[in-house]
């Protein structure tokens, strides 16, 4: 499949035509399929800076926007791309960014700016390995800057994970969906395998609604002038704006959380990923099925909000949890976090661009089930006679209460 | 300044009032938070002014920086937003790109324009974005407390550099304008100041081009506005503006720097062409 056919399967045609495009399956490299579902989600502009893994994606826009007369501005840096999206944004424009992770660090500083003054804006992190300029292999090494860090003060920042190019074309959508029925910045994360391999995907774009917004900056006539800042000197204004801020994530936690579950029904034991790692763990929990372990996937698809109250929920059920990760260990946190020591909860990693394989997933696997049948040999249980909670609502319940990613 | 009879209409009853001065709506009828003998207020007046006298004041996308004129928004009544420090020239590339339309307005201080926000500021001159900015070097930080800026006189105290700017250690004052006069994107680049009334005149027609030339379809224009801080300086506003005429005009001389709106008007030999229309 040629650039030239993939562009060819656009508007511009009747609608019966685009339907047959739109179902179509066409081989796709992620990043410029990231892009393509980014246009027809009805991005106004986009700002970008070179950096690898990513750069096919901003080339693909280099091409694509002109040519359906948007804006595309590569900057002179990631300050340059995330500020010039800062003033796009202001203006009630749909608007993304992409970058690596060290440019990630250089938008840092306007993505607290724009969580503080209620601006949206999509960016997309095709993680490489850190620290530093670190290395450009695959790697989830962001997840603590992309949910709990970047930049200054109290705020979060919804994060999409999706593990797979399908997958990540239709959070492309939910991405500026989300952005701007909470007028927050959404980042969704891939790594360098998710963005650099192709793979068959089916053409299903959507493109959210557009929704009148009564603080973009169009030019006062008419009407009173409009202030996007977040500067407050008054403290108690100041603490006013943060708790309005985070009954705002509060609605997100409730509302926009998203997971899915695989092979949970049965199981003793759950691998947590998310991403390249969730893939890497469904080889595995093949394996280990055909071995006779009762093993299945808890996959977060929102990193923040952490599905804490499902995965909660699924560890009184559980013998132990393998969380597997590209990192050395760091959404762990948050798996332990949710589990509150109702299970053991093990690691299994790799960092510096490095893959795990199922097989060392799988004896991550079998280690983990050593160790929990040794402590109960030891406290005179037996795996059998484990308190599995109500299996008959929680296991059914598991697989069938995933959300899917593209929730409208 | 402005004689603004037009709008007297409520005065004209009245046989021994003649209109002198109007305050332009668009300037917010509010004590400003500046120190007493600062200059922001003059230049954000004469700001007031032109964008009243070019009708532009509902049309204006302005982009409020991070130093003394932090609130500036709450003296010129269009739209704002709020730019992180030194970011301004990128803020504004992202509203000039989408909002053609618009007029837009930067006004930044020496410290943000001419330190942290170098490479925005040299890269949308570069560009040629066409927007308007306005750069106020008072030659301090003076938000922060009257700290060393680039533009800092040599030999001049600040509460760091206590013995005085020495360029062995401390660097040479940045003509920033000049160097940014150099790049075939700016079409108009001019310094003024606010040290007297006739200063000031002078200042107003500046900002007055340099408006014009966004209107005109021009490229990237700014004013560099010399302007005194009493406080950080440690002077009485009178003495600030003694210096302000001194030594300060000796090191950025006034004038315009380059003009390349009107084709008549001479070009430097090593600038190339203007960029096509977009």
């Amino acid at each position: 499949m040629t650039r030239r056919q993939e562009i060819e399967i656009r508007p511009r045609r009747t609608e019966a035509e685009m339907e047959t495009g739109r179902r179509a399956r066409v081989l796709m490299k992620g990043n410029e399929a990231i892009a393509e579902a980014a246009i027809q989600a009805g991005c106004d502009a986009y700002f970008g800076y070179p950096i690898t893994p990513q750069a096919e994606l901003l080339e693909w826009m280099a091409r694509r926007m002109p040519e359906l007369g948007r804006v595309f501005v590569q900057a002179e840096s990631e300050l340059g791309a995330i500020n010039m999206a800062l003033g796009a944004a202001a203006t009630g424009a749909r608007v993304m960014v992409s970058s690596s992770s060290p440019g990630i660090s250089l938008m840092a500083e306007a993505m607290s700016y724009m969580a503080g003054s209620g601006t949206p804006v999509v960016l997309v992190n095709v993680m490489r390995a850190g620290p530093g300029l670190g290395g450009i292999g695959p790697s989830q090494s962001d997840y603590f800057q992309a949910t709990k860090g970047h930049g200054h003060g109290d705020y979060r920042v919804p994060v999409l994970a999706p593990d797979s190019i399908g997958e990540a074309m239709d959070l492309m959508a939910t991405a500026f969906e989300l952005a701007e029925r909470y007028r927050t910045p959404v980042m969704l994360v891939a790594d360098g395998i998710l963005g650099q391999a192709m793979e068959p995907v089916e053409l299903r774009f959507r493109t959210p609604e557009r929704q009148a917004f009564d603080w973009a900056l169009t030019g006062a006539a008419g009407r009173p002038a409009r202030i996007i800042k977040s500067i407050d000197l008054d403290p108690e204004v100041l603490e006013r704006r943060n708790l309005a801020l985070q009954h705002k994530y509060r609605e997100i936690a409730r509302h926009e959380t998203r997971w899915e579950g695989w092979r949970l029904g049965d199981a003793e034991f759950a691998i947590v990923a998310y991403g390249t790692a969730a893939r890497v763990a469904r080889s595995a929990i093949a394996r280990a099925r055909d071995n006779g372990m009762k093993v299945g996937l808890f996959r977060p698809i929102t990193l923040w909000p952490f599905p804490e109250r499902e995965l909660a929920r699924m560890s009184r059920q559980l013998h132990g949890i393998l969380t597997v990760e590209l990192s050395s260990g760091q959404m762990i946190e948050d798996v332990r976090l949710a589990v509150e020591g109702r299970c053991p909860v093990a690691f299994h990693g790799r960092m510096g661009g490095l893959v795990p394989t199922p097989d060392e997933v799988l004896g991550a696997l079998k280690a983990l089930r050593g160790r929990v049948e040794r402590t109960r040999a030891a406290s005179g249980h037996s795996p059998a006679a484990h308190d599995r909670g109500t299996p008959s609502t929680n296991g059914a319940g598991l697989d069938a209460g995933a959300r899917p990613g593209g929730r409208g | 300044m402005t004689l603004d009879a037009r709008s007297s209409g409520a005065l004209r009853g009245a046989a021994a009032a003649r209109l002198v001065y109007r305050k332009p709506d668009v300037l917010v009828d509010r004590a400003t938070h500046y120190c007493p003998g600062c200059g922001h207020g003059v230049i954000h007046r004469l700001l007031a002014e032109v964008l009243t006298d070019l009708d532009l004041p509902a049309h204006t996308i302005a982009v409020a920086p991070v130093g003394c004129a932090v609130f500036i928004y709450d003296y010129l009544d269009v739209d704002f937003v709020e730019a992180p420090h030194g970011r301004a020239p990128a803020v504004a590339t992202g509203i000039r790109r989408l909002r053609p339309e618009a007029f837009v307005l930067t006004y930044q201080g020496d410290g943000d324009l001419a330190a942290i926000g170098t490479a925005e500021i040299v890269h949308a001159a570069a560009r040629g974005e066409r927007i308007t900015a306005i750069f106020v070097n008072n030659g301090i930080y003076g938000m922060t407390g009257g700290q060393m800026a680039p533009t800092t006189l040599l030999g001049q105290r600040t509460t760091s550099s206590p013995s005085g700017r020495d360029a062995g250690l401390m660097g040479y004052p940045i003509r920033i304008t000049e160097m940014l006069a150099q790049l075939p994107g700016v079409t108009y680049a001019a310094r003024g100041s606010v040290a007297d009334a006739g200063s000031i005149g002078r200042l107003k027609a500046m900002i007055a081009r340099a408006c014009r030339v966004q209107i005109e379809g021009g490229g990237f224009a700014i004013v560099e506005v010399l302007s005194n801080c009493p406080v950080g300086w440690g002077m009485t506003p009178q003495e600030s503006l003694e210096h302000l005429k001194g030594p300060v005009v000796e090191a950025y001389p006034l004038g315009v720097i380059v003009d390349r709106s009107a084709p008549s008007t001479a070009r430097p030999a090593a600038a190339a062409p203007t960029k096509p229309e977009a």
